[in-house]
């Protein structure tokens, strides 16, 4: 009713009605790749006005009020100033390797926001091997972060890039095992399969293990965005910005929205393996109450989802002081990696005798 | 050779796969160029990155979904993350290298002349030409296969192999942190 699959194949029609079949791929291909970036900066502007709205309520403030009824212009003002800021050149560092970090943060992120499945028809890529893809894209962004930090040939930026990379690699692991122990539940890695499972009842309903794995998910996620409590690589009260500190306007503004929209990609593939995706909530018996649930279009459900999740990731951000380096690296590899790891085999029991 | 050149059916190659195939191909081969050509060695470990992530997307044309995941999780994201580790905490190691001298490069010039030569031989002699059968083998190749053969115990399947493997590198790993710790009498 409310689905964008019907505007999708009307676009197809006309398109293949007037021209060769190669050119219609090419212009959708770029369709897809131009609809992908503006959702994805817009969906970094819509982060940027939420984060300063919730921060400010946390700190018992109203935030951004003056651009726009109750600030809702705020963004966008900030993103013309940022594009508008002057590009500080640097005197004596690698000038190529200092754009392609920057370059190589956004592809990542970019990458891995690809894969997700905003509603029944909105779909970019569908691998087989969808989870392994995730993860094996969403680890190009520490790249590009060690590169800027250190082509950026300052002692904070190479600090802030070197706690990076070690959050990043840990961090990695347990969140790669807790979506591992969600395909053995699923039985299989493709992320429309793995949606397709949870018609009934999402995966959170079907295994009490689905919690632990969510829950430790939810952690090393938050941890992979680089986000309090886990911004040891930006501590701005240590290292003043960490690794980019000597990027400047439209450059820092890049790394900025990659933060932002890692963040709802996270969230994102949460939704996507946990709460099922754009799945409407269904209670297996009660079909009246599934039929209302129906009448919501996919794609809000999946909105509606991640965003929850993000709110999830904000009011941990603004509650929880730093942690200190050898904290984290303690509460990944002794806390939550031997979680993780025993609940994939408890996951895989469940599955094997229930 | 002459015979290979003309049997070559030039207008046909520029089908939308075959463009795909030249553009990353060229990738390929530039970047690789330059990560041994360039003097930086952060450089070097750079421009290899965007040469095995363009490998990964011959893979994908080819459909080999699984292989280009593994191509983009252990070497983009895993070597070629701990050798960006190393240079950076080896001091200025980023910044400057040795030169190397006329013999050696022309040396190397030489045997990359060489190896360009035998596959060209090798290539119109024995003409790779994708079948049809390959091409559909190829897309039927899902996780549940690829999980069933590594750990299956019948003929092709390599549970052996797998679990030797496991044992190898959990010897790395003992290894690596005996060696990294310090006795307390140091």
């Amino acid at each position: 009713m409310l689905e964008v699959g019907g505007i999708l194949s009307w676009i197809h029609e006309a398109l293949s009605s007037a021209c060769p079949e190669w050119l219609t791929l090419l212009i959708e291909y770029v369709l897809i790749g131009v609809g992908f970036l503006a959702l994805y900066a817009l969906i970094a502007l819509i982060l940027i006005l939420l984060e300063r709205k919730i921060c400010a309520y946390y700190q018992c403030r109203l935030g951004p009020m003056r651009a726009g009824f109750w600030g809702l212009l705020q963004p966008l003002a900030d993103m013309f100033k940022i594009l508008m800021k002057e590009i500080i050149p640097l005197l004596k560092n690698d000038k190529f390797l200092f754009f392609t970090a920057l370059f190589l943060v956004i592809m990542g992120s970019l990458c891995t926001f690809g894969a997700l499945e905003f509603s029944k028809d909105l779909i970019g890529i569908d691998f087989n091997v969808g989870v392994f893809y995730v993860l094996a894209v969403s680890s190009l962004g520490v790249l590009g972060i060690l590169l800027a930090g250190w082509s950026s040939n300052n002692k904070y930026t190479m600090i802030g890039a070197m706690r990076a990379g070690a959050q990043l690699v840990s961090y990695e692991l347990s969140s790669g095992l807790s979506l591992l122990a969600i395909v053995i539940l699923g039985g299989t890695m493709q992320l429309s399969g793995l949606i397709e499972a949870q018609s009934e009842t999402w995966f959170l309903f079907q295994s009490p293990f689905t919690w632990i794995a969510m829950i430790i998910y939810l952690i090393a996620g938050h941890a992979e965005t680089n986000r309090g409590p886990f911004d040891l690589p930006e501590a701005e009260s240590e290292l003043t910005a960490g690794y980019h500190i000597e990027y400047s306007g439209i450059t820092f503004g890049l790394f900025y929205v990659g933060e932002y929209v890692n963040m709802f990609t996270i969230a994102g593939i949460g939704t996507m393996v946990f709460l099922g995706g754009w799945q409407p909530l269904h209670i297996p018996g009660a079909d009246a109450f599934n039929e209302v649930m129906n009448m919501i279009p996919t794609w809000l459900w999946f909105f509606a989802k991640a965003f929850a999740l993000v709110m999830l990731s904000l009011w941990v951000r603004w509650s929880f002081p730093r942690l200190r380096i050898d904290q984290l690296l303690h509460l990944e590899w002794k806390i939550l990696m031997p979680i993780s790891l025993l609940n994939m085999l408890l996951m895989a029991l469940w599955v094997a005798y229930f | 050779m002459a015979e290979y050149l003309t049997s070559i059916d030039f207008a046909g190659l520029f089908t939308a796969d075959n463009i795909v195939f030249f553009i990353l191909s060229a990738v390929i081969l530039v970047c690789g160029f330059m990560s041994v050509a360039s003097t930086k060695l952060l450089r070097a470990a750079t421009y290899l990155f965007f040469t095995l992530f363009a490998v990964a997307g011959l893979y994908l044309t080819l459909s080999y979904e699984f292989i280009a995941a593994v191509q983009l999780s252990v070497y983009a994201g895993g070597i070629l993350v701990l050798l960006i580790f190393a240079i950076m905490l080896v001091k200025n190691l980023g910044t400057d290298t040795e030169t190397i001298s006329y013999a050696n490069k022309t040396i190397a010039g030489l045997s990359a002349l060489a190896g360009t030569v035998f596959a060209f031989i090798t290539m119109s002699k024995f003409r790779f030409i994708p079948s049809e059968e390959a091409n559909d083998a190829a897309a039927m190749v899902d996780m549940e296969m690829v999980g069933q053969t590594l750990m299956g115990t019948d003929k092709y399947q390599y549970l052996l192999a797998f679990e030797a493997v496991s044992i190898l590198l959990l010897a790395c790993i003992v290894g690596s942190i005996v060696i990294a710790t310090k006795s307390k009498e140091d």
